[in-house]
């Protein structure tokens, strides 16, 4: 575990792998909810947790140094279903990036469970992680200007779904309609760091 | 709808509601916001007789015309401009009577970017996550204004300070950025870490509430590849693909996958957004205190 000093009042802790990272993310979490750990945002991503608006930024780097990191937590939360058309534009190519024939895309993606890694991009949009490696796939040569809301997506080691439309140059393979992103409702995000996936297979209407 | 509003008459470049903002949601991908120079914003306040969170009115450049329907104290700060109630002009940086009905126009911008324009009451539009800041980045918070908008005033909750003209900085003719090396100058050469903090950059013309982008000499980089996605900070000074720092204010992307070379104090972030395209900026690298 290395840590970054951020400006004046932040620190960046990095690890070696996305299961680290999370494991270290739910480690802080825990930490700041017994009031052991005072920080005003704790922002986890692909390697690494930013620990934002700290009081005593340099004893706090030196206890993360010396501390262990823990195993992964259990796996206690409620797992979020979300109900997909595996109907997107890129399903042909990401098929045969995988090597696989088009509708094992959708069998091999809903039998998945993922887990939000980490939050961004936009709000409540999260870059969930659960496909094994070979199932990577680059981003699109040439980003959409419009990439519709509600679409289910793929690039790199991820699987998003975009909460509104905005441009992207992710791999579309469907649509949902669930809301991802609600200010309205508690929580406004549907996907938050750490939440478990599953997304159903709907039939074609 | 009640008399306490104010009716937007024009609108100018980009007029956005802004407060304190609403930080502590970047793990869900939302963005700090707010006022982005918050002094100003918190003197408008103050000068009305409204508590420091309440929202203000943050215009770019050519200011913005109102016409409230109810007698209200108004002041404008931040970027010095000429203020005119029915066209007669009235004091800047300092709490004005307006009578219901008249119209209020806050002008161009004399030097620096941005004014803001605190009502007495505050602008309150609701409220989304605890703040009616617009977030231009991910379009939380209100629409910025166009002509017709009527904005809703909360109560008045205070008396106005008795002052004559409130004492302001003036916006820089050279922007100094105090900063603090890291988290990723070692992604830099050594010569490019040089550059950057001694070398002459401009504010360029393409600045917004997300970053404040430069023109200058490129910064090169010690290696290649790309750096897995990482939580951003106010202040940051990113470094894209061609070399040119960009700071990161209100509105900036929780994540980002650039290098991040330095971060520049928040004391100093007032001043950055009041810098006009074209002003030198210098980066000076710091001690952490």
């Amino acid at each position: 575990m290395k840590v970054l000093s951020v400006g004046e009042d932040a620190l960046l802790v990095e690890v070696s792998s996305g299961d680290e990272a999370q494991a270290l993310h739910a480690e802080l979490l825990r930490r700041r909810a017994e009031g052991s750990l005072a920080a005003r945002e704790i922002v986890p991503a692909a390697r690494t947790v930013l620990l934002d608006g700290l009081d005593a930024p340099a004893r706090l780097a030196a206890e993360l140094t010396a501390a262990e990191l823990p195993p992964a937590p259990p796996r206690a939360r409620d797992i979020v279903e979300i109900p997909v058309r595996y109907d997107g534009p890129d399903l042909a190519d990401v098929a045969a990036h995988w090597g696989v024939p088009q509708k094992e895309v959708a069998r091999i993606h809903g039998d998945t469970e993922f887990r939000v890694a980490f939050c961004g991009f936009a709000p409540g949009f999260g870059y969930l992680t659960g496909l094994p490696a070979r199932y990577d796939v680059p981003r699109r040569a040439t980003p959409r200007t419009a990439v519709p809301a509600g679409s289910v997506a793929l690039a790199g080691p991820y699987t998003g779904v975009y909460p509104r439309s905005s441009p992207g140059g992710w791999q579309l393979i469907g649509t949902t309609d669930a809301v991802l992103w609600d200010h309205a409702r508690v929580p406004a995000a549907l996907l938050s760091p750490g939440t478990r996936v599953r997304f159903v297979p709907e039939a074609k209407s | 709808m009640t008399d306490r509003a104010l009716a937007v008459v024009r609108a100018g470049a980009l007029t956005t509601v802004q407060d304190a903002g609403r930080p502590g949601h970047a793990h869900l991908g939302v963005p700090r916001s707010g006022a982005l120079d918050r002094p100003a914003a918190d003197l408008v306040n103050r000068l009305v007789g409204n508590p420091p969170a309440a929202a203000v009115l943050e215009t770019t450049l050519d200011g913005c015309a109102v016409r409230p329907r109810s007698a209200v104290t108004v002041a404008v700060a931040g970027a010095p401009c000429r203020v005119t109630v029915d066209g007669r002009p009235v004091a800047w940086g300092a709490p004005v009577r307006v009578p219901a009905g008249a119209l209020l126009d806050v002008g161009p911008a004399e030097s620096g970017v941005r004014a803001y324009l605190g009502v007495s009451g505050g602008i309150a539009v609701e409220a989304v996550l605890g703040s009616r800041s617009t977030d231009l980045l991910s379009g939380l918070g209100p629409a910025p204004l166009t002509v017709g908008t009527v904005l809703p005033l909360g109560r008045p909750s205070g008396v106005h300070a008795r002052v004559d003209v409130a004492p302001q900085p003036a916006p820089p003719a050279e922007l100094v950025l105090r900063v603090t090396l890291g988290p990723r100058d070692g992604w830099f050469t050594p010569e490019a870490v040089d550059t950057f903090r001694s070398r002459a950059y401009r504010v360029s013309s393409a600045s917004n509430r997300i970053g404040l982008r430069t023109e200058g000499p490129a910064l090169e980089r010690a290696r290649p590849g790309e750096l897995a996605s990482e939580g951003m900070v106010l202040g940051a000074v990113q470094v894209p693909p061609d070399g040119r720092p960009v700071v990161f204010l209100a509105d900036h992307p929780t994540t980002g996958g650039y290098p991040v070379i330095a971060v520049v104090r928040a004391a100093d972030l007032p001043a950055a957004a009041q810098a006009v395209p074209g002003t030198p900026v210098r980066f000076l690298a710091v001690r952490r205190r």
